[in-house]
């Protein structure tokens, strides 16, 4: 941590003063410069931000008003319609319970799963290890998209085809999950276990209390990925399930988007949809923000 | 007295260490063995038989084909290969556009957002990042109304005069868009009398459709800001001294960009790069979700069409091959780009005006 803390302690120093000595100089210069970064942001800015408000504006107004005015942040008459036919009058509350069942077990099975493998690969010394560890690379590398009919093929042969059991179990453990918990264990002192060993606790006892409490930070990006990986996962689902009780967030509204429930565009209830299905990932956006850009933070504090 | 104690008791650490080693690394393995390593396998007997779908792969009725799905796409002069030809041409536009311009900008915002005297940098992070948390899905949907024909995005082409198009049913190719505008309606009989892969080599050079383009901008979009966050992490941990040492040399910001900073950020370049390439050619989900391979075929992926072979059109065999076909292509970038990237040793001719004495640049 020092090392990293070092050159992000000394830099300000130095180029402050060029920057006083600068602005001393050329005043106007530096102004207009300035002027402009901030005039690029904000244009920026708003192009990345404008989608997001006109889909919440929009999930709130009329079919006809939507069609008529689409850039309007401010419906003509509001309208929670849109909602109340979501939440009264289709499945989407069973998409949302589907997701949110399917994302609990997946993300606690992934933080357990992962800190237990990447722990071995990382501490215990076994023969095998190092095989297990290519072989882990290896499989790393296997685009997503390629195993589609390969992991139908297996869920059908093993039975479990249109069950929770294959929409979860498939999915409890990723190669990039584990990859990073064997990268943080080696990265914290082994003296503290070693302690621990010596006092003669077991291999599990000091995996469970000693090392994954001191792996706060990795397991709490384990959580974020995981999180976010199985709550926006679609084509998993596609192949894993087909009957409507087991329609998961993304493949009920994908179904939406391609028009069913719907007789026209109806563009305010497929908003609102897309809206809700965000709302999580969001929240758990905001609440580990600084966790998530956790890069910059030291310079700032400066 | 004390060395038996010893070794028995180390003997006794190792062995527990081999069997808990195994049994904490043994969820792992079940799994992704099972959900990962068995299915490639499957597949890979798939895409040389004739499975339809019915039954288990392995029961007797299923025949093994050789490589009959493998030369149906690449050189069967029938659908398949048009259409396996047709996404191919679709997605490596896609690649082509969507990995230097999302590399480009999220480069473009770190630098910005990087700057020492910003305010509010933690503002423009996150508005430039939000679009990635969301679901592909979700932006899809958002997508298909911002960019309908009356949506918000033609609306402000509108106000600067310009007559939008209708993004998602256009199927017509950007590259023959902008020849039309100079009269050029056909190609030369060089490149419409020849074909590869079932489509001619005027089709292969008519650019991403309109509607294509408009996924481009959706990948830009939501894609720009992870790799924004990957380039900040790396330019805060560049050593301010060489960039201190250039100032005192007199370089102006551009130089010190371009010759200073940037072969500095040669690793993370190389990691963007290749997450970029790697994403861009699995586009599945936007597809899915929005127009199916429509319009005119012009939105079909390879991931897409190896989906809808299988599960659509019961081609099991084809669906696997195209899967396979895919990874390599994926694997054949990923190495292509390694090795233009890499790190090579300085000519000769350009280490010449560095070394000290002329003899010493008498190679053998």
């Amino acid at each position: 941590m020092s090392a990293t803390l070092t050159p992000s302690v000394r830099t300000p120093s130095p180029s402050k003063r060029l920057k006083s000595l600068s602005r001393e100089q050329l005043p106007t210069r530096a102004v207009a410069g300035r002027s402009l970064l901030y005039a690029m942001l904000i244009v920026l800015a708003i192009v990345y931000v404008a989608p997001f408000l006109i889909q919440v504006a929009t999930s709130f107004k009329t079919d006809a008003d939507a069609a008529s005015n689409p850039m309007s942040l401010i419906p003509a008459t509001w309208s929670s319609a849109a909602y109340e036919r979501l939440f009264l009058n289709s499945d989407f509350p069973v998409w949302f319970r589907n997701s949110a069942i399917v994302t609990v077990f997946v993300t606690l099975g992934r933080v357990f799963f992962n800190s237990l493998a990447g722990y071995a690969l990382a501490r215990l010394h076994f023969r095998g290890r190092n095989v297990i560890f290519a072989l882990l690379i290896a499989v790393m590398s296997v685009p997503g998209v390629v195993l589609l009919i390969p992991k139908f093929l297996v869920i059908n042969q093993l039975g479990i085809y249109d069950t929770y059991v294959a929409m979860i179990v498939p999915l409890l453990t990723d190669a990039a999950g584990v990859f990073i918990m064997k990268n943080f264990f080696e990265s914290i002192p082994a003296s503290v276990e070693e302690q621990a060993r010596i006092d003669g606790a077991g291999t599990f006892r000091v995996f469970w209390s000693i090392v994954l409490p001191m792996a706060r930070p990795a397991l709490v990006t384990i959580i974020i990925l995981s999180f976010q990986g199985s709550w926006n996962e679609l084509s998993h689902f596609i192949v894993a399930t087909q009957s409507p009780e087991l329609t998961t967030l993304t493949k009920g509204v994908a179904s939406l988007a391609s028009g069913q429930l719907s007789q026209g565009t109806q563009y305010p209830l497929k908003l609102a949809a897309a809206a809700i299905m965000t709302i999580p990932v969001a929240v758990m956006f905001f609440i580990f923000q600084k966790r998530i850009m956790n890069t910059t933070d030291g310079a700032v504090k400066e | 007295m004390s060395t038996p104690v010893r070794t028995s008791r180390r003997s006794s650490i190792r062995g527990g260490e081999t069997a808990s080693g195994w049994l904490f690394t043994a969820p792992m393995i079940v799994l992704l063995g099972m959900f990962l390593v068995v299915p490639v396998l499957m597949a890979l007997w798939v895409s040389f038989s004739d499975w339809n779908g019915r039954g288990s792969p392995f029961s007797s009725t299923v025949s093994f084909v050789g490589v009959d799905n493998y030369s149906a796409l690449l050189g069967g002069g029938g659908l398949a290969e048009q259409d396996f030809g047709t996404a191919l041409r679709n997605n490596a536009w896609y690649v082509l556009l969507v990995v230097p311009i999302q590399t480009m900008l999220s480069l473009f915002l770190a630098v910005l957002v990087n700057r020492q005297i910003l305010r509010g940098r933690g503002f423009f992070r996150t508005a430039f990042y939000f679009p990635s948390v969301t679901s592909s899905v979700a932006i899809t949907v958002l997508w298909l109304f911002l960019f309908s024909s009356t949506g918000a995005v033609n609306k402000l082409l509108a106000f600067i005069g310009i007559n939008g198009p209708n993004w998602f049913n256009d199927p017509s190719g950007v590259l023959h868009n902008i020849l039309g505008v100079f009269g050029v309606e056909n190609g030369p009989a060089a490149l419409t009398g020849n074909s590869f892969l079932g489509i001619s080599f005027w089709e292969w050079l008519a650019g991403p459709s309109v509607a294509m383009s408009a996924f481009i901008l959706m990948a830009v979009f939501t894609t720009s800001g992870t790799f924004m966050l990957l380039f900040i992490a790396a330019l805060q941990n560049l050593s301010g001294d060489v960039v201190e040492a250039a100032v005192m040399d007199g370089a102006n910001g551009w130089q010190r960009f371009w010759r200073v900073t940037l072969p500095q950020l040669r690793p993370t370049l190389f990691t963007v790069l290749t997450l970029g390439l790697i994403g861009a050619w699995q586009v599945f989900d936007q597809i899915y979700t929005g127009t199916q391979g429509g319009p005119g075929k012009t939105t079909l992926t390879p991931a897409y069409l190896s989906y809808q072979s299988a599960f659509t059109n019961q081609a099991w065999g084809q669906g696997a091959a195209i899967a396979f076909i895919l990874f390599v292509i994926i694997v054949v970038f990923t190495l292509f780009q390694r090795w233009v990237l890499a790190e090579r040793k300085v000519s000769a001719r350009r280490m010449r005006p560095y070394l000290q004495s002329p003899t010493s640049g008498g190679f053998k």
